[in-house]
C-alpha cells in the first residue's frame, strides 16, 4: 500500500442529464413565478428576491472561501473536490441579475432610503452618513467586483494547473487566499448589514456579520457535500474518495450546525438579557402572532434535526444521510433567511403563499444550471494539483 | 525474576505505510489480540486494524446528560425554589439565561468524566505495569520505529508462522517478549498512605506558593485587589461628592414605595373624625390584630387590655384600655395613638404596617366588648 504505487485514477465523463433537466425545471418554474409574482405583487416579490440573493452569496461567497480556506489551512483532504467547490463559487457571476429587482424596489424595502424620513428621525440622521442611497450603490458595485476579481484570479491559477502542473501556482494562491481573507470579512459582515439588518435601519446587533457568515459557510458546505457524494455515487469523480472524506464533510457540517446555534443564541440572549427597547422589538416582532412559529421552526430545522442527524459518527460517512442533511440544510438556511427579512414585510403574521415556494425553486434552478454550464465538459477534480495523490489518499 | 511467561512476537517497520500495511495483513489473516505502536497517531490505523468503533463515547453521552440535567434542576432549585430572586425584570425560570450555565456544566462534565472514565476503566489506572514496559520493543517505538506486538494469548498464535509472516512484511528484529508474572499481577491500591500522602503534599505546596506568590510577593501599592474599587460605598465618604457623604439624601418630597404619609400629624380630633377602619372583623384580621397585639401592646397594656404590665414598675403602667372613654372613641383615635404615641408611650408606626395596627384596633374593641358586652351581644 506504497502511497507511490497507485496512479491518480481519474476519466472525464459527461455530466448526469438528469442533473441539468432538474436545474432547468426548477430554473421555469421559479422563473415563472417570479414574473408573474413580479406583476402581481411587486414589493412581496422583492422581499423574497432578496431572499434568494442572501442564499446564492452564501452559495457562491462561501465556496469562495472554502477554496481559499483550503490553500491557507494547506488542507489535503478537500484538494480532490476542490474543483466541485470552485464550480459552485461561479454563482457569484449571476448575483449582479438577482440584486436589480432589489434595487428597483429599494424605496418599498429600505425605510432609510426615505430622505424626508430621515431627517425627521434622530437615530437614522446619525447613520446617514452610511445609510444613503449613493454610498449604498457604491458598496452594491464594490461587493461583487471584489468577489469577482478574487473569483477569478484563485480559479485562473488552478484551471492552469492542470495544463502545465506549475506547483508555484499553489504558492500563489495561497498569497491571494490570504489577501482574500480581510476582504471576504469585511465585505461579507457588510454586505449583511446593508441588505439584512438595515430593513429595520433603527435595530442593530453587533454580531450580525458573524450570525450570516455561520449560514453561509454551513450553505456552501452542504452544497459540496451534496454534489461530491452523488458525484461520487455516479462515479464521476476520482477513484478512492471514501468514509475518511464523507466523514471530514460531515464533521464540518455537524460543527457548524452548533456554530450557527451558538451565534444564533448568542445574539438572542445578550438582546434578551440586556432588554433594551431599541435592541428587543426586533425579537419581539419575531415572536409575535404566527411569526412565534417560525421561530421555533427555525429552531427545529436549523438546530435540532441536523444535529440530530448527524451526531453520530456513522451517520458522518452514510452517503445517503450526508445528501439528505445537506439539501436539509440548504432549506434550513433558505428559512433562517425568510425569518430574517420577511417580518419587515408582513409584520401581522407569517406570509407564506407560492412565491414563498417558487423563489427557492429559482434559486436552486440557478445554482444547478451554474455548477452545470462551468463543469460541463471539464475536469472535475484538479489534476494538475500537487496535493491531489496525498489527498485521495487520506486517512482519518 | 523466577517465572518468565511468553507474552508476544514482535517485529518492528521503518515506515508508516509499512506498518499499516503490516496491521492489515495480520488483521486479515484473523488474529485478534495484537497491538501496534508508533511513536505518533498514524491515520488510517483503527480501519487497517479492524477495531470497532470506542465505546469512550457513550460515556460521554451520558455524563454530558447528566451534566445538563444537574445544571437545570440546581439553577431551578437555586432561582425558583429556595431563592427567588427577580433579576433584571426576568421571570424566576429564565431558561434562557440558564442555558449559558447548562452548557458549560455539560461541556465540564462530559470532558472530566470521559477522561477519567478513560484512565480508571480503559487504562486500568492505578495499574501502570504491561508487559511490553521497559524492553528494547517499546525504545524503539517510543522514538523513531514502528512496532506491531502479536499476542500469545491469540488463538492463532503459532510462532514459526508468526515469523515467517512478519519476515515477509518487511519486519526486522523479530523477538519474542516474555515477562515476569509476579511484577504484572502486582496491583496497586488507590487510596496508599504513600499515594494520598504525596497528593497532599503537593495540594499544600501548590496552594501555599500560589498563595505566597499572589498574595505576598506580587501584592504591591496600586494592585489592588477587587475589594478596593473606586465605586461609592453606603455609609463611607466618597470624594465624587462636595460633602464627601457617600450616601445621599433623597430629593426633597420623596416618598418610599408602600409608604404614605400620614396627614393629622399633632391633630388627634381630625383623626378620630376623619379616619375609619378599612377592616372588617374577620377571623383572619381578629388572629393578625390578636398577634400584633400580643407582641407590641401587651408587654404595657397587659394581654387583656386591663393595663396589668409585665414590666414590673420600671415602666409607667398605662391606663386599662376598658374605660368608658376608650370605649367611645373611634378607631381613629386608637390608630392616632399608635402612630403617634401618646406621652410616654412611644409611636408604633415603624414597626407596624397600616392594616397590622387596623387589625390591632379590631381585636383591642373585641376585648373590650368581653368585659363590657353590649345588649346585643347577650342575646
Ligand atoms: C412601652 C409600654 C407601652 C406599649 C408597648 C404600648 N403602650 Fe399604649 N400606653 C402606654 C402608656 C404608659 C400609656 C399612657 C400614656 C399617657 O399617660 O397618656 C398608654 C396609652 C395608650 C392609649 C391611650 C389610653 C388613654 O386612656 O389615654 C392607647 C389607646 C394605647 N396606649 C394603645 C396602645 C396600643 C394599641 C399599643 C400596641 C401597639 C400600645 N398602646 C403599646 C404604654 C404603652
Amino acid at each position: 500500500m506504497n502511497s507511490t504505487e497507485h496512479r491518480i485514477e481519474y476519466e472525464r465523463k459527461e455530466l448526469p442529464a438528469g442533473l441539468f433537466k432538474i436545474g432547468l425545471v426548477f430554473f421555469i418554474i421559479g422563473l415563472i413565478v417570479a414574473v408573474v409574482g413580479y406583476f402581481v405583487d411587486p414589493t412581496r416579490s422583492a422581499f423574497n428576491n432578496l431572499i434568494i440573493l442572501m442564499f446564492l452569496i452564501s452559495v457562491g461567497l462561501g465556496s469562495l472561501f472554502l477554496v481559499a480556506l483550503e490553500y491557507i489551512g494547506g488542507a489535503v483532504w478537500s484538494t480532490p473536490f476542490r474543483r466541485i467547490t470552485e464550480f459552485f463559487a461561479a454563482v457569484l457571476f449571476i448575483l449582479p441579475f438577482f440584486i436589480i429587482p432589489v434595487y428597483f424596489n429599494i424605496h418599498d424595502m429600505f425605510h432609510w432610503t426615505h430622505v424626508e424620513e430621515v431627517l425627521k428621525d434622530k437615530i437614522l440622521s446619525g447613520k446617514s452618513a452610511y445609510l444613503n442611497e449613493g454610498f449604498f450603490t457604491i458598496r452594491i458595485v464594490l461587493f461583487f467586483a471584489i468577489w469577482i476579481f478574487f473569483y477569478l484570479i484563485l480559479t485562473r491559477n488552478s484551471k492552469k494547473q492542470d495544463t502545465t502542473l506549475d506547483q508555484s501556482l499553489t504558492k500563489k494562491n495561497i498569497k491571494i487566499s490570504a489577501i482574500f481573507m480581510p476582504f471576504f470579512g469585511i465585505t461579507l459582515t457588510l454586505a449583511s448589514i446593508d441588505w439584512i439588518m438595515s430593513l429595520e435601519p433603527h435595530w442593530f446587533s453587533t454580531i450580525f456579520g458573524i450570525y450570516y457568515f455561520s449560514g453561509t459557510i454551513l450553505t456552501a458546505l452542504a452544497v459540496t457535500t451534496f454534489m461530491v457524494v452523488y458525484l461520487n455515487e455516479k462515479g464521476l469523480l476520482v477513484k478512492g474518495l471514501k468514509r475518511d472524506h464523507y466523514y471530514s464533510l460531515g464533521a464540518l457540517l455537524f460543527a457548524f450546525i452548533n456554530f450557527w446555534a451558538y451565534i444564533a443564541f448568542s445574539q438572542f440572549l445578550l438582546i434578551y438579557y440586556a432588554n433594551l427597547p431599541e435592541e428587543t422589538y426586533w425579537f419581539i416582532a419575531r415572536t409575535e402572532g404566527s411569526w412565534v412559529f417560525v421561530t421555533i421552526l427555525l429552531g427545529v430545522v436549523h438546530f435540532l434535526v441536523p444535529y440530530i442527524g448527524l451526531l453520530s459518527q456513522p451517520s458522518k460517512m452514510n452517503p445517503k444521510r450526508l445528501k439528505f442533511m445537506a439539501v436539509w440544510i440548504l432549506c434550513a438556511h433558505l428559512l433562517d433567511m425568510y425569518w430574517l427579512i420577511m417580518p419587515t414585510f408582513s409584520k401581522d403574521g407569517a406570509a407564506f403563499g407560492w412565491m414563498e415556494l417558487g423563489y427557492p425553486l429559482l434559486a436552486f434552478g440557478t445554482i444547478i444550471l451554474v455548477f452545470y454550464y462551468f463543469a460541463k465538459n471539464k475536469d472535475l477534480i484538479p489534476v494538475g494539483d500537487p496535493k491531489l495523490k496525498r489527498g485521495i489518499d487520506f486517512r482519518l | 525474576m523466577d517465572e518468565k511467561v511468553l507474552y508476544s512476537m514482535t517485529g518492528l517497520f521503518d515506515t508508516p505505510d509499512q506498518i499499516i500495511e503490516a496491521a492489515e495483513k495480520v488483521s486479515d489473516k484473523g488474529y485478534t489480540k495484537f497491538d501496534v505502536h508508533t511513536p505518533y497517531p498514524v491515520h488510517g490505523m483503527d480501519g487497517a486494524m479492524k477495531l470497532p468503533p470506542s465505546k469512550l463515547g457513550y460515556a460521554a453521552l451520558v455524563f454530558g446528560l447528566s451534566g445538563t440535567l444537574t445544571a437545570l434542576t440546581l439553577m431551578y432549585w437555586m432561582s425558583v425554589i429556595d431563592y427567588p430572586n427577580i433579576i433584571g425584570g426576568k421571570p424566576f425560570f429564565a431558561l434562557p439565561a440558564f442555558i449559558p450555565i447548562i452548557f458549560e456544566v455539560t461541556v465540564l462534565a462530559a470532558s472530566v468524566a470521559t477522561v477519567l472514565t478513560m484512565l480508571f476503566v480503559f487504562f486500568k489506572f492505578p495499574n501502570n505495569v504491561h508487559p511490553l514496559h521497559d524492553t528494547d520493543y517499546m525504545k524503539a517505538v517510543s522514538s523513531d520505529k514502528y512496532g506491531i506486538s502479536i499476542q500469545s494469548e491469540d488463538p492463532l498464535y503459532d510462532e514459526a508462522e508468526i515469523t515467517v509472516l512478519l519476515g515477509e512484511l518487511g519486519a526486522y528484529k523479530i523477538e519474542e517478549v516474555y515477562y515476569d508474572n509476579d511484577e504484572v499481577l502486582e496491583k496497586h491500591n488507590i487510596f496508599e498512605p504513600k499515594f494520598i500522602g504525596l497528593l497532599l503534599v503537593l495540594v499544600i505546596l501548590t496552594s501555599g506558593t500560589a498563595y505566597f506568590v499572589l498574595n505576598k510577593l506580587m501584592f504591591l501599592p496600586p494592585f489592588n485587589w477587587m475589594a478596593n474599587q473606586g465605586k461609592v460605598i453606603p455609609q463611607e465618604n466618597h470624594t465624587l461628592f462636595a460633602d464627601t457623604k457617600g450616601m445621599r439624601t433623597p430629593v426633597q418630597g420623596t416618598v418610599a414605595r408602600g409608604y404614605l404619609p400620614y396627614p393629622y400629624s399633632g391633630q388627634p380630633e381630625l383623626a378620630a373624625a376623619n379616619l375609619a377602619n378599612p377592616l372588617l372583623p374577620t377571623e383572619e384580621n381578629l388572629a393578625l390584630g390578636k398577634s400584633k397585639f400580643n407582641t407590641f401592646c401587651s408587654p404595657c397594656h397587659g394581654y387583656f387590655a386591663e393595663g396589668d404590665s409585665r414590666l414590673n414598675g420600671k415602666f409607667p403602667n398605662p391606663p386599662s384600655l376598658h374605660s368608658a372613654k376608650l370605649r367611645e372613641w373611634t378607631d381613629g383615635r386608637i390608630y392616632h395613638v399608635i402612630v403617634e404615641g401618646q406621652n410616654v408611650m412611644p409611636s408604633y408606626s415603624s414597626q407596624m404596617t397600616r392594616e397590622e395596627r387596623w387589625a390591632t384596633i379590631l381585636y383591642i374593641r373585641t376585648l373590650q366588648r368581653s368585659l363590657n358586652a353590649k345588649e346585643s351581644d347577650l342575646q
